[in-house]
């Protein structure tokens, strides 16, 4: 039986768990550890970088890398892996981090704190010149919280130790620029991007622990500046905080427990995110069951439009009306972009905050597309309206962002051992009232 | 002649040099584009001597070579699109010839001089109006001259609009590259061209022209295309380009160009990586700049600057009391709509004394991409700038039964209201037909009317404009924790029937 956390919602919320067979708490205790199984398996124990992606030549991701140190306390809380496994891979990981290349160079690994997206797996310098990334950094540090929180035995010091090192050399004022706001990045060659962050999205996580660092930390303002771009819309009749992408939702609140704690944001709506990421789940769902697109696969019990791998290309919709396949992209409803794809990994990642919609749809989904979920983990996207294969397009391999989310959400659902933790943290609660939250387990 | 209220024609000044005619008039108008037709006839109407000046076309670029060519051309690419789609829902395998510029380019002629006939020279002057033909400028605070003759004014109205800003990179001789102005006199439709600028202008001619089976890359140096608009408009409409086969690269900038061959080799960076974009054709089209090189303002005594043009009040009155502006030259939106209103507001505060104010307007604009993209009033982060917490109504196009018939989908209804009370402060719709349905949310906002107002307004079935009936009826309905099943009839636009 899946056991719902002790801070659990509403009574409504917790007898549908409850109604829940012995059938569905196999299935997920299974699917969640083949996913921690991709951190595990797919980890260069020397320095604890983590692949991207199963495909061969894959650098790592500093957000992967994130997730698994965060995982890795859940699979020693389900006894997966040793105590001691668990502490040398994240020590491992945790020592690579303090002696990498800080110098911000374009061969380094990271500057000011943070780190570049990618890295070789190897050498753990900066790969295909990709951006210093902040909120991939962000994930990171996420997980390191978690590690420094977790590994609280007294020959575990170094890990404690480092991981607040690695915390408080973060310079958040740096990454501010000359702006009222945080950009998405920056670059050796040239400097900070101009993607901003605009609308509501998985920035939260970013401005909690920049607002929430002890050195150097970004002003309060910051969070308002980018507050001031939310939307709140009634869509399909439901008012909502919108963000397209699934997992705009779902990465902040891996880490952090939204339930019943508001910003002046949501106190002003009467709302909070963890209701909000609610309302997220039913309008794809409503959208996915009126098909706009009549993509082959969309139902009221198939949904999960995300951030993830799918075909690319031109092709023709319904009506000869022209259609453009998107590739690896951040797809979102009701607004796009969309073009049939969806991330199977995405519902069962939606369990702890509608587990009836979860299941409901993994279920649907393992029946009527087995190929999406091959060793039982799923891959990262698949397109039934494309190509004539059962399963039409299948993504190769698997993403370590979506094993890492899946692994997380999951434990939340099941234990809220994370959410447990971080509600612990001094950064996490700082940050988390810096911003304005009150309320709830975080006190007036 | 009958004078307004208030108006004298000046006494002639007896220091100007006999050799020059000097002439008098109540009201000179300098620049014959939609402000200054505007102002010549509503000064005209009000028993004003009127003299117009413009030195090239009458209609100005509106007419010439801006929202009309552009929308005509617009309609002939859609309807080659619309060709192309036809024959292969009928599984045809009809193949359409390669348009024939020289054709489109005398269509738009033809557009262009029906709608010039209704400003023609003759007609101007039944109306009363005097029309000169030249570029005149200012002489001193009262005179404006043209060639030898000198016309001593009791107002003024400065109307002579915007110019193509130029490149900002080096390379592109002029008349190498194609503007807004020269891009609609094309002999032959080019194999390539490469758009740099993703505004208004630029997003609806690359798509234009990817339509009619140019290969088209755009190059837009920010982050989005249209960054007045909010993000999820921009979205759709990148999503529209890319489908219609557009090479989009944001965050790219120009750093340089060269010919090569028969066409132009454009250096690109982007965070510092270099690339190149090789074309048959460049249009430029970075913005628009304030025209009033050759007024000679500050003879008049007329402060101005190269990016706002001539400055003026909220009256529309220059640093001269005398003289007032109005459309492209003084305002920052460039629209003709918004030229011809702010001409209406500068005449009645010259002939009638009012006080009407320029802020007090409420200025639609639109992009006339596929789908359009139209906006009114505040954005919701503007809304929330000022503390206005706001609410947004939303209706997806897909859910409009008119958008599914005609496989228009794309799009939304966006009202963005007041929270908390029935105030309608701003709208993006984006919509096949965005340009016309944004119209009922300005006469809505114009006249007070809330979106209880607008949901009580029965509307024809099916039709697009339905969705703001139902985005505003949306209003009505209780907030709800979890999300109802949609009827039927909410679709059709009858949310509370």
């Amino acid at each position: 039986m899946l056991v719902l956390p002790p801070t659990a919602t509403t009574g409504a919320h917790r007898r549908r768990w409850a109604a829940h067979d012995e059938a569905d708490a196999d299935l997920v205790a299974r699917l969640q550890q083949t996913a921690f199984g991709y951190l595990w398996q797919y980890c260069n124990s020397r320095n604890g970088l983590v692949a991207d992606t199963s495909r061969a030549g894959s650098p790592c991701s500093i957000a992967v890398v994130g997730f698994a140190l965060s995982a890795y306390l859940v699979a020693i809380e389900r006894g997966w892996i040793s105590r001691q496994a668990g502490a040398a891979r994240t020590l491992a990981t945790l020592r690579f981090l303090l002696h990498c290349d800080q110098s911000g160079a374009p061969q380094a690994s990271g500057y000011k704190g943070f780190y570049f997206h990618f890295l070789d797996m190897q050498t753990g310098r900066r790969a295909w010149n990709c951006e210093l990334s902040l909120i991939d950094s962000t994930l990171l540090l996420a997980g390191l919280v978690t590690s420094g929180l977790f590994f609280d035995r007294h020959d575990e010091a170094e890990i404690r130790d480092a991981a607040s090192v690695l915390c408080e050399r973060v310079d958040w004022r740096w990454a501010q620029g000359d702006s009222k706001s945080l950009s998405q990045g920056w670059l050796p060659e040239a400097g900070f991007l101009h993607y901003g962050w605009e609308g509501y999205n998985e920035a939260l996580l970013l401005y909690v622990l920049g607002l929430g660092a002890r050195t150097r930390p970004l002003p309060a303002a910051a969070f308002t500046t980018w507050t001031v771009t939310y939307q709140w819309e009634r869509i399909f009749g439901q008012d909502v905080l919108y963000a397209g992408p699934l997992f705009t939702h779902l990465f902040p609140q891996a880490w952090l427990d939204l339930r019943g704690i508001r910003d002046d944001f949501m106190r002003e709506k009467r709302s909070d995110y963890f209701q909000n990421t609610r309302r997220a789940i039913a309008l794809q769902r409503e959208y996915c069951e009126c098909n706009p697109l009549e993509a082959a696969a969309y139902a009221r019990d198939l949904w999960g439009i995300s951030a993830g791998d799918g075909p690319t290309g031109a092709g023709l919709g319904p009506y000869a009306v022209d259609q453009y396949r998107f590739g690896y992209m951040a797809r979102g409803i009701p607004f796009g972009p969309d073009d049939g794809t969806l991330c199977p990994w995405a519902m069962l990642a939606s369990l702890p905050f509608d587990a009836d919609a979860a299941l409901t749809g993994t279920r649907r989904l393992l029946r009527d597309f087995p190929q999406v979920c091959p060793a039982e983990r799923f891959v990262s996207g698949f397109n039934p309206s494309v190509d004539a294969a059962p399963a039409g397009w299948v993504s190769e391999g698997w993403y370590g962002l979506d094993q890492g989310l899946l692994v997380l959400s999951i434990e939340n659902a099941r234990s809220g051992l994370i959410w447990s933790l971080t509600r612990d943290s001094p950064a996490v609660r700082r940050g988390l009232r810096r911003a304005g939250f009150s309320g709830g387990w975080l006190g007036s | 002649m009958r004078h307004a209220r208030g108006l004298r024609i000046p006494r002639r000044s007896t220091s100007r040099p006999s050799r020059l005619r000097t002439r008098t008039c109540d009201l000179a108008v300098i620049g014959a584009g939609p402000a200054g037709l505007e102002a010549a006839h509503r000064g005209a109407a009000a028993g004003l001597r009127v003299a117009l000046f413009e030195r090239k076309q009458l209609g100005g670029t509106s007419l010439n070579s801006g929202s009309i060519p552009s929308k005509a051309l617009i309609r002939v690419a859609t309807l080659f699109a619309g060709a192309r789609q036809a024959a292969r829902l009928l599984d045809s395998h009809l193949e359409l010839p390669p348009p024939d510029m020289q054709r489109i380019v005398q269509y738009l002629r033809r557009v262009e001089q029906r709608i010039a006939a209704y400003d023609s020279p003759a007609r101007l002057e039944r109306a009363g109006i005097e029309l000169h033909r030249g570029a005149a400028h200012f002489v001193d605070r009262q005179t404006v001259a043209l060639g030898r003759r000198h016309f001593r004014f009791r107002h003024a109205l400065v109307a002579t609009g915007a110019v193509s800003a130029p490149p900002s990179f080096p390379g592109l001789p002029a008349r190498s590259y194609l503007t807004s102005e020269s891009i609609f006199s094309l002999r032959r439709l080019p194999g390539s061209l490469a758009v740099v600028g993703g505004g208004p202008l630029g997003c609806e001619l690359a798509q234009a022209f990817r339509r009619l089976g140019c290969d088209v890359t755009i190059i837009q140096d920010e982050a989005k295309f249209l960054p007045l608009e909010e993000r999820d408009a921009a979205q759709v409409l990148a999503q529209a380009m890319a489908r219609d086969g557009v090479q989009i690269r944001l965050n790219t900038r120009v750093i340089g160009a060269s010919r090569s061959g028969s066409g132009f080799r454009l250096e690109t960076e982007s965070y510092r990586k270099r690339d190149r974009v090789t074309a048959t054709e460049v249009l430029v089209s970075v913005g628009r700049v304030p025209n009033t090189g050759e007024l000679h303002l500050e003879a008049a005594g007329i402060k101005a600057d190269r990016v706002r043009g001539v400055v003026t009040d909220d009256y529309l009155r220059t640093s001269n009391r005398r003289i007032f502006a109005a459309g492209d030259v003084c305002m920052p939106q460039k629209y003709t709509h918004v030229a011809c209103s702010t001409a209406r507001i500068a005449i009645d505060n010259i002939v009638h004394g009012q006080r009407l104010r320029c802020s007090a307007l409420i200025i639609p604009w639109c992009t006339f991409c596929v789908p359009e993209i139209a906006h009114v009033g505040l954005q919701a982060w503007e809304a929330r700038e000022r503390s206005i917490p706001v609410k947004t109504y939303t209706v997806l196009m897909h859910d409009v039964h008119r958008a599914i018939t005609d496989r228009q989908e794309s799009g939304f209804v966006k009202l963005h209201a007041a929270e908390g009370t029935d105030r309608i402060v701003g709208a993006t719709i984006v919509a096949a037909r965005a340009s016309e349905m944004i119209n009922e949310v300005c006469v809505a906002m114009h006249h007070g009317i809330g979106l209880r107002g607008l949901a009580d307004v029965m509307h024809t079935y099916p039709a697009q404009a339905a969705a703001i009936r139902t985005a505003a009826a949306s209003a009505r309905r209780k907030r709800r924790g979890t999300l109802a099943p949609r009827t039927c009839a909410q679709h059709r636009g009858d949310f509370d029937a």
